[in-house]
C-alpha cells in the first residue's frame, strides 16, 4: 500500500471535459462485492414455527401462573385513608427509593429524564460503537479519568445525607446515607480496576473477558446493577414510613 | 382409495375461493414460501429469509418474540375484561369484584392479564439489555433502538394506566404516589399533573382518562410503533450483520467460518 500511486487524481470542475471517476482499479486491488455467505432459513415456515413455539411456551407458563396465583385486590379506594407505605408499581420502586433521598425534582424528573435521554442517544455516540477494551488505548489518561469519576461519585454517595453532611449543614434528623447506590458503584469500580490490571492475553478467561470490555459496557452494567438493587430494596426492604424492614418481618 | 388429510388440504388450496384469499398460490418451493411472507399484509413486515445463526437461542433468547407474545395475550385477555368493566367510581371496583367472584373464568382472565402485564414490563427491559450487550444498536440500526426506547416508555405507561383500573387501595395510592412526581416538573408541573388526572387529585376523571389511555390510545400507539420496529428489522438487514457486531464476536465467527472451510 506504501508504493507510489500509478494514477493522478485530478480535480476538475468541468464535467464535460473530464467526466467523474466512479472507481479506481489499481494493480493490486480489485473492486469487491460484499456477498452474504451465511446460512439462511425461510421465514415461512421455519422461523414462524419457532416464534409460535416460543410464544406458546410463554402462554403455557403464564396460564399456569394465572391458575395458581390470584392477582391482588384490596379494599375500595379510600382517599381519606393512606396506607403506609404507599408504594408505586414495582418497576417504579427504584425511582421511589431515590425519592426518599433526593428532592422530587431531582429523583422524579431530572434522573429519569436523563436516563431516557441517555438511552435514546446511545447509538449516536462513538463511545458506544467502540468495541475495544476500555484500558487498551490511552491507558494513563483513561485511568486518570476513571479514578476521578469513580472516586468523585463514590465520595458523593458516601457523604450525601451522612452524619457528617447533616452536621456541616446543620440538618436535624437521622442520617440516611445512600449505601444502596454506593455498594453497586464500588463493586463495578472494583471490577474496572481489575480490568485495567488485566490483559487480553491473560490466562484467566474471566480476566480476558474483563480486559475486553468497552466503556459502554461498564456504564450500562453499572446502570443495570443500580436499577436492580434500588428496585429490589424498594420492593422487599421498605416498610411503614419507608423505613428499612427485612422481607421476613412482614408489614 | 381414500384421500389423506393432506390431499384434502391440497384440494382446498386449489379452490377458487382459497386462491382469491391467498394470492401467493400453493406449493412448497422456495419462491412460494418467500411469497407467503412477501404477499401477506402482516407478514411482509418480516424478511423472507433469516440468518440461521440469528435463530439460535443464545443470539436473542427470543426476548423480542416473547414480548410480542405477552402483548398478544394482553390484547386477548383485555378485550373480554372490557366487556365486564365500567370506568366509573365506585362501579369499577364492584366490576373487579364481580370478575373475581361472579363472571365465569373472570378470576382467571384478570390473573392472566395482570401477570402477563408484569411479564411484559420485565421482558421489555430484558430485551433492551440483551440488544445492548449484543451491540445490535449499532449502524444501521440506530433508529430502531430509538423506537425501542419509545416502546419501553409506552409499555411502562400501559402498565401504569392499567394499574389504576381496579380502583382498590393498591391502585389508588400507587397512582397518587406516581402522579405526584409529575407535579415536581419545574414551572409546568402542576399543569401536567392536572392534565394527567383531569383534576387536582386521583378521582373519577382520572379513572376515565386512564381507561381511555389504557384501552385505546396507548395500545394503538404500541401497535403503530411495533409495526415500524419489525419493519425496520427487515430494512436494516436482519437482526444484526457482521459489520455491526463487536470485534470479538466478529473474530469468533471468522474463526468458526475458517474451521468449517478447513473441514
Amino acid at each position: 500500500m506504501t508504493d507510489s500511486k500509478d494514477f493522478i487524481a485530478g480535480v476538475d470542475s468541468n464535467a464535460k471535459k473530464s467526466p467523474r471517476r466512479i472507481v479506481f482499479i489499481t494493480r493490486r486491488t480489485s473492486a469487491q462485492v460484499k456477498a452474504e455467505t451465511e446460512d439462511q432459513l425461510q421465514t415461512f415456515p421455519e422461523v414462524l414455527l419457532r416464534a409460535a413455539v416460543a410464544i406458546m411456551t410463554l402462554a403455557v407458563v403464564l396460564i399456569w401462573i394465572a391458575l395458581l396465583f390470584n392477582a391482588p385486590l384490596e379494599g375500595l379506594a379510600d382517599p381519606s385513608h393512606t396506607p403506609n407505605p404507599a408504594k408505586a408499581p414495582w418497576y417504579f420502586l427504584g425511582l421511589q427509593e431515590l425519592l426518599h433521598y433526593f428532592p422530587p425534582v431531582v429523583a422524579g424528573v431530572l434522573i429519569p429524564g436523563l436516563v431516557v435521554m441517555a438511552l435514546i442517544v446511545i447509538p449516536y455516540f462513538k463511545v458506544n460503537i467502540e468495541a475495544e477494551g476500555l484500558f487498551q488505548k490511552d491507558r494513563e489518561k483513561r485511568l486518570q479519568i476513571f479514578y476521578s469519576v469513580a472516586g468523585g461519585l463514590s465520595l458523593f454517595l458516601l457523604l450525601f445525607k451522612s452524619r457528617l453532611y447533616n452536621a456541616v449543614l446543620g440538618i436535624k434528623g437521622e442520617a440516611e446515607p445512600l449505601y444502596a447506590a454506593l455498594v453497586p458503584t464500588l463493586i463495578i469500580s472494583g471490577l474496572m480496576i481489575l480490568a485495567s490490571k488485566s490483559s487480553p492475553q491473560s490466562p484467566s478467561p474471566f480476566r480476558r473477558y474483563l480486559a475486553g470490555r468497552p466503556l459502554s459496557f461498564w456504564v450500562m452494567t453499572w446502570f443495570l446493577f443500580e436499577l436492580v438493587v434500588l428496585t429490589a430494596i424498594g420492593t422487599f426492604f421498605r416498610g411503614p414510613g419507608w423505613a428499612w424492614v427485612w422481607p421476613w418481618q412482614g408489614s | 382409495m381414500a384421500k389423506t388429510v393432506d390431499q384434502y388440504f391440497d384440494d382446498l388450496q386449489q379452490t377458487r375461493v382459497w386462491r382469491s384469499i391467498f394470492r401467493s398460490g400453493t406449493g412448497s418451493s422456495t419462491l412460494k414460501r418467500a411469497l407467503a411472507i412477501q404477499q401477506n399484509v402482516f407478514l411482509h413486515l418480516f424478511s423472507t429469509k433469516v440468518r440461521t445463526r440469528m435463530l439460535s437461542f443464545s443470539a436473542t433468547w427470543y426476548l423480542g418474540t416473547l414480548t410480542l407474545g405477552t402483548f398478544l395475550i394482553l390484547v386477548a385477555t383485555g378485550i373480554p375484561l372490557m366487556l365486564y368493566y365500567h370506568p366509573s367510581v365506585p362501579q369499577a371496583y364492584a366490576d373487579t369484584k364481580d370478575l373475581q367472584f361472579v363472571v365465569s373464568s373472570g378470576m382467571f382472565l384478570r390473573n392472566l392479564h395482570r401477570w402477563s402485564a408484569h411479564a411484559m414490563v420485565f421482558l421489555v427491559f430484558a430485551h433492551m439489555f440483551k440488544v445492548f450487550y449484543r451491540g445490535a444498536y449499532r449502524t444501521p440500526r440506530e433508529f430502531n433502538w430509538v423506537i425501542g426506547v419509545v416502546l419501553l416508555l409506552i409499555t411502562l405507561l400501559l402498565s401504569y394506566t392499567g394499574y389504576l383500573l381496579p380502583w382498590d387501595q393498591l391502585a389508588y395510592w400507587a397512582i397518587t404516589v406516581g402522579s405526584n412526581i409529575a407535579s415536581a416538573v419545574p414551572l409546568v408541573g402542576e399543569k401536567i399533573h392536572f392534565l394527567l388526572l383531569g383534576g387536582n387529585a386521583v378521582n373519577a376523571n382520572a379513572l376515565l382518562r386512564f381507561y381511555v389511555l389504557h384501552c385505546m390510545i396507548l395500545p394503538l400507539a404500541a401497535i403503530f410503533f411495533v409495526a415500524i420496529h419489525f419493519w425496520r428489522i427487515r430494512k436494516d438487514g436482519g437482526l444484526y450483520s457482521h459489520a455491526s457486531e463487536p470485534a470479538t464476536l466478529r473474530a469468533a465467527s471468522k474463526d468458526a467460518a475458517a474451521a468449517t472451510e478447513a473441514q
